[in-house]
C-alpha cells in the first residue's frame, strides 16, 4: 500500500519532473541516482526533464494490480522524451485502437490513484495524445 | 574448486493446492529429492522463495523448511531474486560446496500463490518490477512483458503467431509430462482467441499461478560415486548476472543482457557453446519471454527466436528442443521454485528418465531461470558424469 511518506520521498521526481544529469558524461537519470551507471561519476545536476516525446512501446492493462481495478483498461507507455531520456507512465485521453508506436505525446499532471483501500491520493505524470 | 553433482532430483505436487501449506510444499519436495539420491543427511539447505510474505504472509523461510524437514540444527538460508530465486539458490549451493564448505546440501525453492486472490497475486508478483517508476503507474508483469514483446514486433516483425505457437508447442511436451499442472494441448486458434491480459499477451501467453516446490541434492563429483543411488550428474557451467530493474533504463528493450551475461560465464566454464546443448530448459513466463532467451543464449540470432519456433526448431526432434517438460506455461511456474524445477528436467532428460519427451541420447543441457523483466539471470550447464 502507498503511504505517505514513501511517496512524499519521490515528490520531486513526480510533481517537477526532476532528473540528474552527470556532470562527468552527461548522462541523465531519472529518477536521479547517487553513482553513475555510465561513468561511475557521484556529481550530478537536477534538470527537469522536457515534456514532450514520442511512443516507443506500450501495453493495454486489462488485467489490473487490486490498487488499479477501477481504471482497467488502461494503456501504459514507453515514452521517449525529446532529451533522449525513456520514462514509463499512463497513457491516457486515447482509445486503444488510436494509439500507434511512435506517435507524438506530451506529458501532464494526473491523478495515479485514489484513496481507499489502494491507500493515498496520489499524482504524476501521465501522457496523452499531442493532437 | 571441487566439480560438483547433483544426485538427486524432486517435486512436490504442483497446483491449486488449498490443502498444502508453504512448508508442507517444501517438505515433499525436499523428500523426493532425498529419496532419489539416496543420501540419510544433508549437511546444509539453501531454498530460494520469491515473496512469501506477499504470498503467504511467512518469511524466515530457510529457518521454517529446516524445522519441518527435523534438521535443525543444520545452516539453511532463503534466497531471493524475484522468479530466479530458485537458481540463485543453486548457484549458491554449488558455491557451498565447490568451495569445500559443505559436502551434502539440499537445495530447491518453493512458493505458495494460492491464499491471495488474483489481484493480491498480480500486485506481490509486480514488487519485482521497480516499485515506484513502473509499479506505481499500475503495470502488471504480463503489461511490461507485452511491451517488450510488441518492442520485438517492431523492431525484428516476430509475429503474434509465432509467440502463439510457443505456448502449442509448450502444451504439448507438458502433455508428455505426468507432472505438468496444465498438460493439455492448445492450438494456435485456442492461444489467439483466449482473453486479453495485457495487450498483445493473452491468457494463453502467460504461465500460471501455481502452487509447488523443486529440491535437489548436490555433492562433490568424487564422493557422489559412493553415496548416490543412480548416475550423478555433473554441474559443469554455471553464470548470474543483472541488469537494469526498470524497462525504462534498458539500453535494449528487445534483448536479454543479463542472459547472455550469465549465458557467456556458463559456457566459458563448460568449455561449450549454443550449438553443443542436446535439451535447454529456459524461462517462459510469457510466450514472448522464450523467444528473446533463445536469442540471449546464442540458440538462434537476434531477431531468429520467433523464425526458429515457427520451423519447428525447438520442439522435440527438433534442432534443439526447448521446454521439453512444458516449460513454465504447461507445467506450472511456482516462481521461487521453477530454477530447480528446471534443473529437475535437466537431470531427468540426462538420466534417459523423461518417458514420451525424451531427447534421444541427450548428455548435456542448459537451464536459465530470470526474474522480473530480466533483471536476474541464472544459466546452468549440466552433462552426464
Amino acid at each position: 500500500m502507498l503511504t505517505t511518506a514513501r511517496f512524499w520521498r519521490e515528490t520531486p521526481q513526480r510533481y517537477r519532473m526532476e532528473a540528474g544529469r552527470c556532470t562527468s558524461c552527461g548522462k541523465v537519470w531519472y529518477p536521479p541516482r547517487r553513482i553513475c551507471g555510465e561513468c561511475k561519476g557521484r556529481e550530478f545536476e537536477t534538470v527537469r526533464l522536457p515534456d514532450e516525446g514520442t511512443l516507443y512501446t506500450y501495453t493495454v492493462i486489462r488485467v489490473a494490480p487490486t490498487a488499479f481495478v477501477d481504471q482497467a483498461p488502461y494503456a501504459v507507455a514507453l515514452v521517449d522524451l525529446a532529451d533522449g531520456t525513456r520514462i514509463m507512465c499512463q497513457l491516457v485521453d486515447c482509445e486503444p485502437e488510436e494509439i500507434e508506436l511512435g506517435m507524438p505525446v506530451r506529458l501532464e499532471f494526473r491523478r495515479i490513484l485514489g484513496e481507499g483501500e489502494a491507500g493515498m491520493l496520489a499524482y504524476a505524470h501521465k501522457a496523452v495524445p499531442k493532437r | 574448486m571441487r566439480d560438483v553433482a547433483v544426485i538427486g532430483v524432486g517435486l512436490s505436487a504442483w497446483g491449486e493446492l488449498w490443502d498444502r501449506s508453504l512448508r508442507d510444499l517444501f517438505v515433499e519436495a525436499a523428500l523426493n529429492a532425498v529419496e532419489d539420491a539416496g543420501v540419510d543427511s544433508v549437511e546444509a539447505i539453501f531454498v530460494g522463495c520469491m515473496t512469501g510474505g506477499l504470498f503467504a504472509q511467512q518469511e524466515h523461510i530457510g529457518a521454517l523448511v529446516a524445522d519441518y524437514l527435523g534438521v535443525a540444527p543444520i545452516p539453511a538460508t532463503r534466497t531471493e531474486s524475484a522468479c530466479a530465486s530458485a537458481g540463485a539458490a543453486f548457484r549458491t549451493a554449488l558455491m557451498a560446496v565447490d568451495s569445500g564448505n559443505h559436502d551434502v546440501v539440499l537445495v530447491g525453492g518453493v512458493e505458495k500463490m494460492t491464499d491471495v486472490d488474483g489481484g493480491g497475486a498480480t500486485a506481490a508478483l509486480a514488487a519485482a518490477s521497480d516499485q515506484e517508476y513502473e509499479a506505481f503507474h499500475g503495470v502488471t508483469f504480463p503489461g511490461l512483458y507485452a511491451m517488450m514483446a510488441r518492442a520485438h514486433m517492431a523492431k525484428y516483425g516476430t509475429t503474434r503467431e509465432q509467440l502463439g505457437l510457443v505456448a502449442v508447442k509448450n502444451h504439448e511436451n507438458g502433455s508428455k509430462n505426468p507432472h505438468a499442472q496444465f498438460p493439455m494441448k492448445v492450438t494456435l486458434e485456442q492461444v489467439l482467441g483466449s482473453v486479453m491480459v495485457a495487450d498483445p499477451l493473452r491468457i494463453l501467453d502467460c504461465s500460471p499461478i501455481t502452487d509447488g516446490a523443486s529440491a535437489a541434492v548436490v555433492c562433490p563429483l568424487e564422493m557422489a560415486e559412493k553415496i548416490a543411488k543412480k548416475a550423478p550428474v555433473r554441474v559443469t557451467g554455471s553464470g548470474q548476472a543483472t541488469d537494469s530493474i526498470a524497462l525504462h533504463q534498458r539500453k535494449d528493450l528487445t534483448f536479454l543482457e543479463s542472459t547472455a551475461a550469465a549465458a557467456a560465464r556458463a559456457y566459458d566454464m563448460a568449455g561449450c557453446g549454443p550449438g553443443d546443448l542436446d535439451v535447454v530448459e529456459v524461462h517462459d513466463c510469457f510466450t514472448i519471454s522464450e523467444i528473446m532467451v533463445m536469442e540471449a543464449l546464442g540458440l538462434v540470432e537476434k531477431g531468429q527466436g520467433g523464425p526458429a519456433v515457427e520451423a519447428g526448431e525447438t520442439a522435440l526432434g527438433g534442432r534443439i528442443p526447448v521446454n521439453t517438460s512444458g516449460g513454465l506455461k504447461s507445467k506450472g511456474h511456482p516462481v521461487g521454485a521453477t530454477g530447480v524445477a528446471q534443473i529437475h528436467e535437466i537431470v531427468t532428460q540426462l538420466r534417459g528418465e523423461a518417458g514420451d519427451r525424451q531427447v534421444a541420447g541427450a548428455r548435456r543441457g542448459l537451464a536459465q531461470n530470470m526474474g522480473g523483466t530480466g533483471a536476474s539471470a541464472t544459466v546452468h550447464i549440466l552433462e552426464v558424469a
